[in-house]
Protein backbone atom coordinates (compact mmCIF):
# COMPACT_ATOMS: atom_id res chain seq x y z
CA UNK A 1 0.00 0.00 0.00
CA UNK A 2 2.12 3.32 -1.42
CA UNK A 3 1.13 6.41 0.07
CA UNK A 4 -1.60 8.51 -1.36
CA UNK A 5 -1.56 12.20 -0.39
CA UNK A 6 -4.44 12.94 -3.12
CA UNK A 7 -6.74 12.01 0.03
CA UNK A 8 -5.74 15.02 2.30
CA UNK A 9 -7.35 17.91 0.47
CA UNK A 10 -11.01 16.40 0.74
CA UNK A 11 -10.64 16.66 4.65
CA UNK A 12 -8.31 20.41 4.32
CA UNK A 13 -11.39 21.83 5.56
CA UNK A 14 -11.36 19.77 8.82
CA UNK A 15 -7.62 20.32 9.38
CA UNK A 16 -7.93 23.85 8.24
CA UNK A 17 -10.34 24.35 11.01
CA UNK A 18 -8.98 22.48 13.31
CA UNK A 19 -5.67 24.63 12.95
CA UNK A 20 -8.18 27.41 13.76
CA UNK A 21 -8.53 25.85 16.87
CA UNK A 22 -5.42 25.35 17.80
CA UNK A 23 -4.36 28.62 17.23
CA UNK A 24 -7.06 29.88 19.02
CA UNK A 25 -6.25 27.44 22.11
CA UNK A 26 -2.75 28.24 22.33
CA UNK A 27 -3.23 32.47 21.68
CA UNK A 28 -6.06 31.98 25.01
CA UNK A 29 -3.68 29.35 27.39
CA UNK A 30 -0.50 32.27 26.38
CA UNK A 31 -2.37 35.15 27.05
CA UNK A 32 -3.60 33.44 30.68
CA UNK A 33 0.05 32.10 31.26
CA UNK A 34 1.83 35.63 30.19
CA UNK A 35 -0.65 37.20 33.30
CA UNK A 36 -1.03 34.69 34.97
CA UNK A 37 2.80 34.14 35.11
CA UNK A 38 2.92 37.56 36.35
CA UNK A 39 0.51 37.41 38.81
CA UNK A 40 2.84 34.30 40.26
CA UNK A 41 5.53 35.64 39.89
CA UNK A 42 4.44 38.57 41.98
CA UNK A 43 2.60 36.47 44.62
CA UNK A 44 5.68 34.06 44.88
CA UNK A 45 7.95 37.44 45.57
CA UNK A 46 5.88 39.93 47.39
CA UNK A 47 3.18 38.37 49.15
CA UNK A 48 3.10 37.24 52.79
CA UNK A 49 3.89 33.89 53.68
CA UNK A 50 0.84 32.81 54.41
CA UNK A 51 -0.43 33.06 50.83
CA UNK A 52 2.92 32.81 49.28
CA UNK A 53 3.59 28.94 50.97
CA UNK A 54 0.26 27.19 49.53
CA UNK A 55 0.46 29.17 46.38
CA UNK A 56 4.33 27.54 46.21
CA UNK A 57 3.14 24.09 46.91
CA UNK A 58 0.51 24.87 44.03
CA UNK A 59 3.33 25.70 41.51
CA UNK A 60 5.64 22.77 42.33
CA UNK A 61 2.12 20.37 41.97
CA UNK A 62 1.87 21.70 38.59
CA UNK A 63 5.33 21.61 37.69
CA UNK A 64 5.66 18.21 38.99
CA UNK A 65 2.62 16.09 37.45
CA UNK A 66 2.40 15.52 33.77
CA UNK A 67 0.32 18.02 31.89
CA UNK A 68 -1.82 15.30 30.33
CA UNK A 69 -2.89 14.58 34.02
CA UNK A 70 -3.89 17.64 34.72
CA UNK A 71 -6.12 17.91 31.97
CA UNK A 72 -7.62 15.25 33.02
CA UNK A 73 -8.32 16.28 36.46
CA UNK A 74 -9.38 19.48 35.45
CA UNK A 75 -12.31 18.30 32.59
CA UNK A 76 -13.31 14.84 33.66
CA UNK A 77 -11.90 15.62 38.10
CA UNK A 78 -14.09 18.99 38.38
CA UNK A 79 -17.38 17.47 37.24
CA UNK A 80 -17.59 15.61 40.25
CA UNK A 81 -17.60 18.45 42.56
CA UNK A 82 -19.72 19.88 40.25
CA UNK A 83 -17.74 22.56 38.03
CA UNK A 84 -18.81 20.92 34.61
CA UNK A 85 -16.37 22.91 32.21
CA UNK A 86 -16.26 22.74 28.37
CA UNK A 87 -13.42 20.58 27.37
CA UNK A 88 -12.40 23.96 25.15
CA UNK A 89 -12.23 25.94 28.38
CA UNK A 90 -10.49 23.39 30.53
CA UNK A 91 -8.03 23.06 27.64
CA UNK A 92 -7.40 26.47 27.94
CA UNK A 93 -7.18 26.64 31.48
CA UNK A 94 -4.77 23.39 31.73
CA UNK A 95 -2.55 24.62 29.23
CA UNK A 96 -2.82 28.48 30.39
CA UNK A 97 -2.03 27.54 34.27
CA UNK A 98 0.77 24.83 33.38
CA UNK A 99 2.23 27.40 31.22
CA UNK A 100 2.13 30.37 33.85
CA UNK A 101 3.99 28.68 36.66
CA UNK A 102 6.68 27.76 33.87
CA UNK A 103 6.67 31.71 32.62
CA UNK A 104 5.84 32.43 36.28
CA UNK A 105 9.92 30.97 37.10
CA UNK A 106 11.03 32.89 34.35
CA UNK A 107 9.76 36.40 35.48
CA UNK A 108 10.51 36.23 38.79
CA UNK A 109 14.34 35.95 37.91
CA UNK A 110 13.55 38.54 35.76
CA UNK A 111 11.98 40.89 38.75
CA UNK A 112 14.91 39.91 40.86
CA UNK A 113 17.53 41.19 38.12
CA UNK A 114 15.78 44.42 38.20
CA UNK A 115 18.30 46.98 39.87
CA UNK A 116 17.43 47.46 43.35
CA UNK A 117 17.85 51.51 43.01
CA UNK A 118 14.64 51.34 40.49
CA UNK A 119 12.26 50.23 43.40
CA UNK A 120 13.73 53.11 45.51
CA UNK A 121 13.63 55.72 42.99
CA UNK A 122 9.72 54.27 42.99
CA UNK A 123 9.05 55.09 46.47
CA UNK A 124 11.05 57.85 46.72
CA UNK A 125 8.78 59.61 44.44
CA UNK A 126 5.86 58.52 47.05
CA UNK A 127 4.43 55.80 44.75
CA UNK A 128 3.35 52.45 47.12
CA UNK A 129 4.91 49.44 46.98
CA UNK A 130 2.50 47.72 44.75
CA UNK A 131 2.49 51.11 42.30
CA UNK A 132 6.13 50.68 41.85
CA UNK A 133 5.94 46.85 41.53
CA UNK A 134 3.11 47.15 38.93
CA UNK A 135 4.41 50.29 36.99
CA UNK A 136 8.28 50.04 37.23
CA UNK A 137 9.76 46.54 38.44
CA UNK A 138 7.33 44.16 36.27
CA UNK A 139 7.64 46.31 32.91
CA UNK A 140 11.38 45.93 33.27
CA UNK A 141 11.33 42.60 33.99
CA UNK A 142 8.93 41.32 31.17
CA UNK A 143 10.88 42.93 28.98
CA UNK A 144 13.91 40.91 29.93
CA UNK A 145 12.41 37.62 29.80
CA UNK A 146 10.35 38.01 26.06
CA UNK A 147 13.05 35.60 24.78
CA UNK A 148 12.72 32.59 27.42
CA UNK A 149 8.83 33.18 27.62
CA UNK A 150 8.72 33.17 23.63
CA UNK A 151 10.25 30.05 23.55
CA UNK A 152 7.31 28.66 26.33
CA UNK A 153 5.27 29.73 24.25
CA UNK A 154 6.37 27.88 21.10
CA UNK A 155 6.28 24.91 23.42
CA UNK A 156 2.78 25.63 24.75
CA UNK A 157 1.56 25.50 20.97
CA UNK A 158 2.92 22.17 20.65
CA UNK A 159 1.76 21.19 23.96
CA UNK A 160 -1.88 22.17 22.72
CA UNK A 161 -2.30 18.59 20.66
CA UNK A 162 -3.05 17.04 24.14
CA UNK A 163 -6.51 18.79 24.42
CA UNK A 164 -7.58 16.12 21.90
CA UNK A 165 -7.48 13.57 24.69
CA UNK A 166 -9.97 15.48 26.37
CA UNK A 167 -12.16 15.59 23.27
CA UNK A 168 -11.83 18.50 21.49
CA UNK A 169 -11.49 19.12 17.50
CA UNK A 170 -8.04 20.87 16.97
CA UNK A 171 -5.70 19.94 14.84
CA UNK A 172 -4.44 16.66 16.09
CA UNK A 173 -7.94 15.55 16.44
CA UNK A 174 -9.40 16.65 13.33
CA UNK A 175 -6.27 14.27 11.54
CA UNK A 176 -7.38 11.65 13.79
CA UNK A 177 -10.68 12.03 12.81
CA UNK A 178 -9.70 11.91 8.98
CA UNK A 179 -7.89 9.00 9.45
CA UNK A 180 -10.35 7.09 11.22
CA UNK A 181 -12.29 7.66 7.77
CA UNK A 182 -9.52 7.18 5.37
CA UNK A 183 -7.18 4.79 7.39
CA UNK A 184 -4.11 7.09 5.92
CA UNK A 185 -2.64 8.07 9.10
CA UNK A 186 0.82 8.62 7.63
CA UNK A 187 -0.44 11.21 5.11
CA UNK A 188 -2.73 13.16 7.38
CA UNK A 189 -0.42 12.78 10.54
CA UNK A 190 2.41 14.53 8.34
CA UNK A 191 -0.40 17.30 7.18
CA UNK A 192 -0.70 17.97 10.47
CA UNK A 193 2.81 17.86 10.94
CA UNK A 194 2.89 20.76 8.18
CA UNK A 195 0.06 22.63 9.74
CA UNK A 196 1.46 22.88 13.34
CA UNK A 197 5.05 23.65 11.44
CA UNK A 198 3.33 26.59 9.75
CA UNK A 199 1.68 27.75 12.74
CA UNK A 200 4.79 27.97 14.60
CA UNK A 201 6.64 29.57 11.90
CA UNK A 202 4.05 32.32 12.38
CA UNK A 203 4.22 32.45 15.79
CA UNK A 204 7.94 32.76 16.03
CA UNK A 205 7.57 35.81 13.61
CA UNK A 206 4.90 37.39 15.80
CA UNK A 207 7.39 36.69 19.03
CA UNK A 208 10.37 38.26 16.95
CA UNK A 209 8.53 41.60 15.99
CA UNK A 210 7.46 42.39 19.67
CA UNK A 211 11.27 41.36 20.81
CA UNK A 212 12.20 44.24 18.38
CA UNK A 213 9.84 46.41 19.60
CA UNK A 214 10.73 46.05 22.90
CA UNK A 215 14.46 46.19 22.16
CA UNK A 216 13.71 50.02 20.19
CA UNK A 217 11.94 50.54 23.77
CA UNK A 218 15.42 50.73 25.80
CA UNK B 1 15.43 82.05 58.27
CA UNK B 2 13.03 81.37 60.47
CA UNK B 3 13.37 80.30 64.09
CA UNK B 4 11.44 76.51 63.85
CA UNK B 5 13.30 73.88 61.54
CA UNK B 6 12.65 73.11 58.46
CA UNK B 7 14.08 69.21 58.11
CA UNK B 8 15.10 68.23 62.21
CA UNK B 9 16.43 65.31 62.96
CA UNK B 10 16.49 64.53 66.56
CA UNK B 11 19.23 61.91 68.20
CA UNK B 12 19.39 59.58 64.94
CA UNK B 13 21.10 56.43 65.79
CA UNK B 14 21.19 53.51 63.57
CA UNK B 15 23.15 50.66 64.04
CA UNK B 16 23.75 46.99 61.60
CA UNK B 17 23.33 44.51 64.83
CA UNK B 18 26.23 45.81 66.86
CA UNK B 19 28.00 47.85 63.93
CA UNK B 20 26.84 51.64 65.04
CA UNK B 21 26.89 53.56 61.32
CA UNK B 22 25.14 56.92 63.01
CA UNK B 23 25.38 57.66 66.95
CA UNK B 24 22.92 60.25 68.31
CA UNK B 25 23.08 63.13 65.42
CA UNK B 26 20.74 66.12 65.34
CA UNK B 27 20.71 68.17 62.78
CA UNK B 28 18.40 71.13 62.11
CA UNK B 29 17.76 72.68 58.63
CA UNK B 30 15.77 75.92 57.87
CA UNK B 31 13.32 76.51 54.84
CA UNK B 32 15.68 77.36 51.85
CA UNK B 33 18.99 76.51 53.51
CA UNK B 34 21.42 74.69 51.68
CA UNK B 35 23.41 71.92 53.81
CA UNK B 36 26.55 69.76 52.31
CA UNK B 37 27.36 66.70 54.12
CA UNK B 38 30.88 66.08 53.64
CA UNK B 39 33.12 63.01 55.23
CA UNK B 40 35.22 59.86 53.72
CA UNK B 41 33.41 56.77 52.71
CA UNK B 42 31.77 54.72 55.55
CA UNK B 43 31.44 57.73 57.74
CA UNK B 44 27.57 57.59 57.17
CA UNK B 45 26.70 60.04 55.16
CA UNK B 46 24.67 58.28 52.89
CA UNK B 47 22.71 56.57 55.62
CA UNK B 48 21.84 59.81 57.15
CA UNK B 49 20.45 61.41 54.16
CA UNK B 50 18.61 57.78 53.43
CA UNK B 51 17.52 58.64 57.12
CA UNK B 52 15.23 61.64 56.16
CA UNK B 53 12.67 60.43 53.92
CA UNK B 54 13.25 56.49 55.52
CA UNK B 55 14.38 54.77 52.99
CA UNK B 56 16.95 53.36 55.56
CA UNK B 57 15.19 53.60 58.65
CA UNK B 58 16.47 55.12 61.63
CA UNK B 59 17.26 52.27 64.87
CA UNK B 60 15.83 55.49 66.79
CA UNK B 61 15.60 59.44 66.82
CA UNK B 62 13.15 61.27 64.99
CA UNK B 63 12.77 62.99 61.95
CA UNK B 64 11.09 65.75 61.31
CA UNK B 65 9.58 67.61 58.01
CA UNK B 66 7.82 70.78 59.32
CA UNK B 67 5.52 69.77 61.59
CA UNK B 68 5.16 65.75 60.63
CA UNK B 69 7.31 63.89 61.84
CA UNK B 70 8.76 61.10 58.86
CA UNK B 71 9.41 57.94 60.59
CA UNK B 72 6.40 58.23 62.87
CA UNK B 73 6.42 54.84 64.32
CA UNK B 74 2.37 53.76 62.74
CA UNK B 75 1.22 50.08 61.93
CA UNK B 76 2.04 48.70 58.66
CA UNK B 77 -1.16 50.04 56.36
CA UNK B 78 -0.84 53.24 58.01
CA UNK B 79 2.96 53.92 58.21
CA UNK B 80 2.67 53.17 54.38
CA UNK B 81 -0.33 55.91 53.49
CA UNK B 82 1.82 58.21 55.43
CA UNK B 83 5.13 57.81 54.04
CA UNK B 84 4.16 57.91 50.74
CA UNK B 85 2.81 61.31 51.60
CA UNK B 86 4.90 62.82 53.30
CA UNK B 87 7.41 61.44 50.26
CA UNK B 88 5.73 63.43 47.90
CA UNK B 89 7.17 66.50 49.58
CA UNK B 90 11.24 64.98 49.82
CA UNK B 91 12.42 64.84 46.50
CA UNK B 92 15.85 62.19 46.15
CA UNK B 93 18.37 62.40 43.33
CA UNK B 94 20.77 59.43 43.24
CA UNK B 95 24.04 58.65 42.26
CA UNK B 96 23.36 55.78 39.57
CA UNK B 97 20.20 58.02 38.41
CA UNK B 98 17.75 55.28 38.60
CA UNK B 99 16.12 56.33 35.69
CA UNK B 100 13.25 54.18 34.72
CA UNK B 101 14.79 52.66 31.53
CA UNK B 102 11.46 51.19 30.06
CA UNK B 103 10.00 54.65 29.89
CA UNK B 104 10.84 58.09 27.99
CA UNK B 105 12.19 61.21 29.77
CA UNK B 106 8.36 62.05 29.19
CA UNK B 107 7.21 58.90 30.84
CA UNK B 108 9.83 59.08 33.79
CA UNK B 109 8.93 62.56 34.79
CA UNK B 110 4.85 62.38 34.47
CA UNK B 111 5.17 58.73 36.27
CA UNK B 112 4.36 59.86 39.75
CA UNK B 113 2.56 62.67 39.30
CA UNK B 114 0.15 61.34 36.82
CA UNK B 115 -0.69 58.60 39.66
CA UNK B 116 -0.18 60.45 42.84
CA UNK B 117 -1.77 64.30 42.08
CA UNK B 118 -4.35 62.96 39.49
CA UNK B 119 -3.65 65.59 37.10
CA UNK B 120 -4.28 64.37 33.25
CA UNK B 121 -2.55 63.64 30.79
CA UNK B 122 -2.48 67.14 29.24
CA UNK B 123 -1.73 68.91 32.77
CA UNK B 124 1.44 66.08 33.35
CA UNK B 125 2.70 66.97 29.90
CA UNK B 126 3.24 70.88 30.78
CA UNK B 127 4.60 69.96 33.97
CA UNK B 128 7.16 67.77 32.21
CA UNK B 129 8.29 70.61 29.43
CA UNK B 130 8.15 73.04 32.38
CA UNK B 131 10.59 70.88 34.50
CA UNK B 132 12.59 69.69 31.42
CA UNK B 133 13.23 73.53 30.33
CA UNK B 134 14.29 74.36 34.07
CA UNK B 135 17.21 71.27 33.71
CA UNK B 136 17.77 72.80 29.74
CA UNK B 137 16.97 69.12 28.50
CA UNK B 138 13.11 70.54 26.76
CA UNK B 139 14.59 68.82 23.13
CA UNK B 140 15.28 65.10 24.76
CA UNK B 141 11.79 64.84 26.19
CA UNK B 142 10.82 61.77 23.61
CA UNK B 143 14.49 60.30 24.31
CA UNK B 144 14.82 56.90 26.67
CA UNK B 145 17.39 57.10 29.43
CA UNK B 146 19.99 55.04 27.19
CA UNK B 147 19.97 57.67 24.50
CA UNK B 148 21.35 60.69 27.33
CA UNK B 149 24.85 61.00 28.53
CA UNK B 150 25.20 60.62 31.93
CA UNK B 151 24.89 64.26 32.67
CA UNK B 152 21.87 64.48 31.02
CA UNK B 153 20.43 61.50 32.94
CA UNK B 154 20.71 63.11 36.02
CA UNK B 155 19.50 66.51 34.99
CA UNK B 156 16.52 64.25 34.00
CA UNK B 157 16.28 62.85 37.51
CA UNK B 158 16.42 66.27 38.75
CA UNK B 159 13.55 66.75 36.72
CA UNK B 160 11.58 64.26 38.11
CA UNK B 161 12.11 64.74 41.60
CA UNK B 162 11.38 68.35 40.70
CA UNK B 163 7.93 67.57 39.36
CA UNK B 164 6.67 66.31 42.35
CA UNK B 165 7.11 70.23 44.02
CA UNK B 166 9.19 69.14 46.98
CA UNK B 167 9.95 71.10 49.81
CA UNK B 168 13.01 69.75 50.47
CA UNK B 169 15.45 67.93 47.98
CA UNK B 170 18.33 65.24 48.87
CA UNK B 171 21.02 64.82 46.86
CA UNK B 172 22.81 61.99 47.63
CA UNK B 173 26.61 61.70 45.58
CA UNK B 174 24.54 63.27 42.81
CA UNK B 175 27.97 64.00 40.42
CA UNK B 176 29.86 60.56 41.86
CA UNK B 177 29.27 58.65 38.89
CA UNK B 178 29.44 61.13 35.89
CA UNK B 179 32.62 61.56 33.80
CA UNK B 180 34.73 65.08 35.03
CA UNK B 181 33.23 66.87 31.99
CA UNK B 182 30.13 66.10 32.99
CA UNK B 183 30.08 67.29 36.48
CA UNK B 184 29.57 70.96 35.93
CA UNK B 185 26.28 70.86 33.59
CA UNK B 186 24.67 68.96 36.91
CA UNK B 187 26.62 71.10 39.51
CA UNK B 188 25.07 74.20 37.76
CA UNK B 189 21.29 72.71 37.72
CA UNK B 190 21.69 72.58 41.48
CA UNK B 191 23.46 75.62 41.66
CA UNK B 192 20.17 77.46 39.88
CA UNK B 193 18.12 75.50 42.94
CA UNK B 194 20.07 77.03 45.18
CA UNK B 195 19.49 80.51 43.84
CA UNK B 196 15.66 79.76 43.82
CA UNK B 197 15.90 78.99 47.43
CA UNK B 198 14.88 75.27 47.46
CA UNK B 199 15.68 73.70 50.50
CA UNK B 200 19.00 70.81 49.96
CA UNK B 201 20.48 68.76 51.75
CA UNK B 202 23.81 67.23 49.27
CA UNK B 203 26.05 64.75 50.19
CA UNK B 204 28.81 65.32 48.13
CA UNK B 205 32.82 64.75 47.68
CA UNK B 206 32.88 67.96 45.49
CA UNK B 207 34.50 69.99 48.38
CA UNK B 208 34.95 73.06 45.88
CA UNK B 209 31.04 73.23 45.01
CA UNK B 210 30.18 72.67 48.69
CA UNK B 211 31.82 75.65 49.54
CA UNK B 212 30.73 77.95 46.79
CA UNK B 213 26.97 76.81 47.00
CA UNK B 214 25.87 75.50 50.30
CA UNK B 215 25.37 77.23 53.28
CA UNK B 216 26.31 75.14 55.71
CA UNK B 217 28.69 72.32 55.74
CA UNK B 218 28.90 69.22 57.83
CA UNK B 219 31.52 67.00 58.35
CA UNK B 220 30.82 63.19 59.28
CA UNK B 221 32.97 60.60 60.16
CA UNK B 222 32.65 56.97 61.69
CA UNK B 223 29.02 57.81 62.46
CA UNK B 224 29.71 60.98 64.55
CA UNK B 225 28.94 65.03 62.99
CA UNK B 226 32.85 65.88 63.63
CA UNK B 227 31.95 69.52 62.83
CA UNK B 228 29.43 72.01 61.17
CA UNK B 229 29.64 75.48 59.87
CA UNK B 230 29.77 77.90 57.14
CA UNK B 231 31.78 76.89 54.90
CA UNK B 232 34.38 79.65 55.37
CA UNK B 233 34.79 78.10 58.91
CA UNK B 234 34.80 74.49 57.70
CA UNK B 235 36.83 74.77 55.12
CA UNK B 236 39.66 77.60 55.82
CA UNK B 237 39.78 77.11 59.76
CA UNK B 238 38.59 73.63 60.94
CA UNK B 239 38.77 73.09 64.95
CA UNK B 240 38.84 69.42 64.62
CA UNK B 241 42.28 67.14 63.27
CA UNK B 242 40.03 64.82 61.36
CA UNK B 243 38.50 68.01 59.39
CA UNK B 244 41.80 68.84 58.45
CA UNK B 245 43.06 65.46 58.02
CA UNK B 246 40.23 64.94 55.42
CA UNK B 247 40.30 68.16 53.75
CA UNK B 248 43.89 68.09 53.12
CA UNK B 249 43.18 64.68 51.19
CA UNK B 250 40.58 66.43 49.18
CA UNK B 251 40.98 70.54 48.78
CA UNK B 252 44.15 69.85 46.89
CA UNK B 253 45.02 72.11 43.76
Amino acid sequence: MGLDFAVVPEYLDRLLLGSAWTIGITLAAAALSFFGGILFAVIALYAPAVIRWPFKTFAWLFMGTPLLLQLFLIYFGLIQIGIDLPAVVAGIIGLGLHFAVYNSDIIQAGIRAVDKGQYEAGRTLGLSQAQTIRKIIVPQAVRAVVPPIGNNMIALLKDSALVSVIGVTELTLSSQLAISKTFRPFEFYLAAAACYYVINLALEAGLHRIERRIQVAR
Amino acid sequence: MTDQPFVDIRHAAKSYGSLEVLHDISLRVNKGEIVAIIGPSGSGKSTLLRAINDLDPLTSGEVWLEDTQVNEALPYRLYEKHINKVRQDIGMVFQHFNLFPHLTVRGNITLAPKMLKGISDAEANILAEEQLDRVGLLERIDYYPSQLSGGQKQRVAIARALAMKPKVMLFDEATSALDPELVEEVNLVMKQLAEEHMTMIIVTHEMKFAESVCDRVVFMDGGYVVEEGSPDVVFRNPVHERTRNFLRKHLQG
